[in-house]
């Protein structure tokens, strides 16, 4: 028998190769675009399933890929694809977080204080962002390029520590009660967490917010080295509750760009739709494949993303 | 393990809530973008801007973009719910006012539990993303 997983899995992938089936004329006439209309939506949503697929593997989020690549590799303004890239973002941390919730890894005590600064900030680097861009793209462009080289740089040689040590919990840990208790499923036993230097690993939200509003990129690439190695949160909890981060915090950024008229249906669903399929198949996939390699490979393919950016930001041409 | 590391393990009350709350509205909202997608895409609902002059200015900034295509800005959408491409933004709008929804749960549940600290956290990031959604801040005009 055929799963009914398996149906709507087809069924999602049929509606989103519409643009195939309609008859859309191709336009070659002076200043027009060279393809149809209906091209780009249709090499979008299978290059965001691929990107989901990738995303899972590498144990990325879907919008730190989503941005460099399609900004690099598509011709949709940086504006769009931030905008797009925050939705893209903000709809996976929706499908994990009640996942997450319901096994207790993502912390709610944890994710409130430093959600409210993160969101705080990201709608300020949203603003920021749009702002700079109407003055100048290539500037936006540029400090995105370096930022992507920075997150893989971190990606490549950040630590994490599966169970920090806290000897002593902060007061400021201590009065918001971020500590805890989860059940480690690898370990057997029940694992007793609480906070240090909250008060670095909150300002440090300040940035983290700044940056995933100005450039779209989600966060979880910062939320879990801040979380794990200032904080001293174990890095189960870390990456859950980053996740869940995401879905506050790129909300309010999303606000911004959706109301500024930054999400375009037309590319819009085909992105949203097609990394959430690539991270459900991801998912499967994840069991057979060796994610050492497919994380490395990642990686090199961001920081070339970061360069183009840079060499396309700062008008070199290296890269074409 | 102990009978109080278990009552301790166990997610909250209000968690669960927040959790039943996101998965529907997620699912929904998912559902709801396929649906209006589909509507869009097969031209049962005419389209506000055509899909010829969108692939054409996708390249331009937005404040350019918004301009030829006259598309709206912040919630001007609503009065164009019966163009196929607008319909989309109530797939968007539901994964966008999620979160505001889950916090109301969180304030009821902090509130009754006197956890002030959490309230007044829970109570200013509704406002933050409220703010954030009226598009006060991000819909500055033409």
């Amino acid at each position: 028998m055929f799963p009914i997983g398996r149906w709507l899995f087809l069924l999602m992938v049929v509606v989103m190769s519409c643009p195939a089936i309609a008859s859309a004329t191709e336009t070659m006439v002076g200043g027009a675009p060279s393809k149809p209309w209906w091209f780009w939506p249709i090499i979008l949503f299978f290059f965001c399933l691929i990107l989901g697929v990738l995303a899972v593997m590498a144990g990325v989020g879907g919008g730190v890929l989503y941005v460099p690549l399609v900004s690099g590799f598509f011709p949709f303004h940086l504006d769009f694809v931030r905008g797009i890239g925050l939705m893209v973002a903000l709809a996976g941390a929706l499908a994990a977080g009640p996942g997450l919730l319901r096994r207790n890894l993502a912390n709610l005590s944890l994710a409130l204080p430093v959600a409210l600064i993160a969101s705080t900030f990201s709608i300020i680097g949203a603003m920021l962002g749009l702002y700079l861009s109407r003055l100048n793209p290539n500037l936006i462009q540029a400090c995105l390029g370096g930022t992507i080289v920075g997150i893989a740089f971190l990606l490549l040689f950040s630590k994490n520590t599966e169970k920090p040590v806290v000897t002593k919990q902060d007061a400021i840990g201590l009065a918001l009660g971020l500590q805890g208790l989860y059940w480690d499923d690898g370990a057997r036993e029940s694992v007793e967490w609480k906070t240090h230097r909250t008060l670095l690993g909150l300002f440090m939200f300040i940035l983290i917010g700044l940056l995933a509003g100005m450039f779209g990129l989600g966060a979880g690439w910062a939320n879990v080295p801040v979380l794990n190695l200032v904080m001293g949160v174990p890095l189960k909890v870390s990456v859950a509750t980053s996740k869940f981060l995401l879905s506050i915090t790129d909300t309010s950024a999303a606000w911004i760009y959706l109301n500024r008229g930054c999400v375009i249906p037309l590319i819009a669903v085909p992105s949203i739709v097609g990394l959430m399929l690539g991270s459900i198949l991801g998912v499967r996939i994840l069991a057979v494949a060796k994610p050492k390699f497919i994380r490395y490979m990642v990686i090199s393919v961001l920081l070339f993303a970061g360069l183009k950016a840079l060499d396309k930001g700062l008008g070199l041409g290296f890269l074409g | 393990m102990n009978a109080m590391d278990n009552q301790s393990i166990k997610p909250s009350k209000e968690q669960i809530i927040y959790a039943n709350l996101l998965l529907i509205g997620m699912l929904a909202g998912i559902i709801i973008m396929t649906i209006t997608y589909t509507i869009y895409l097969t031209g049962i609902l005419p389209s506000h801007v055509d899909m010829q002059l969108i692939s054409a200015n996708w390249g331009k900034g937005v404040h350019e973009y918004s301009e030829i295509t006259h598309s709206p800005l912040g919630w001007g959408w609503i009065a164009l719910l019966g163009k196929g491409d607008f319909i989309n933004f109530i797939g968007f709008t539901l994964l966008g006012t999620l979160t505001i929804f889950c916090y109301l749960v969180l304030v009821r549940g902090y509130y009754r539990e006197k956890n002030w600290i959490f309230t007044i956290i829970s109570v200013l990031e509704i406002l933050v993303l409220s703010l954030a959604a009226s598009g006060i801040l991000g819909s500055g005009g033409h």
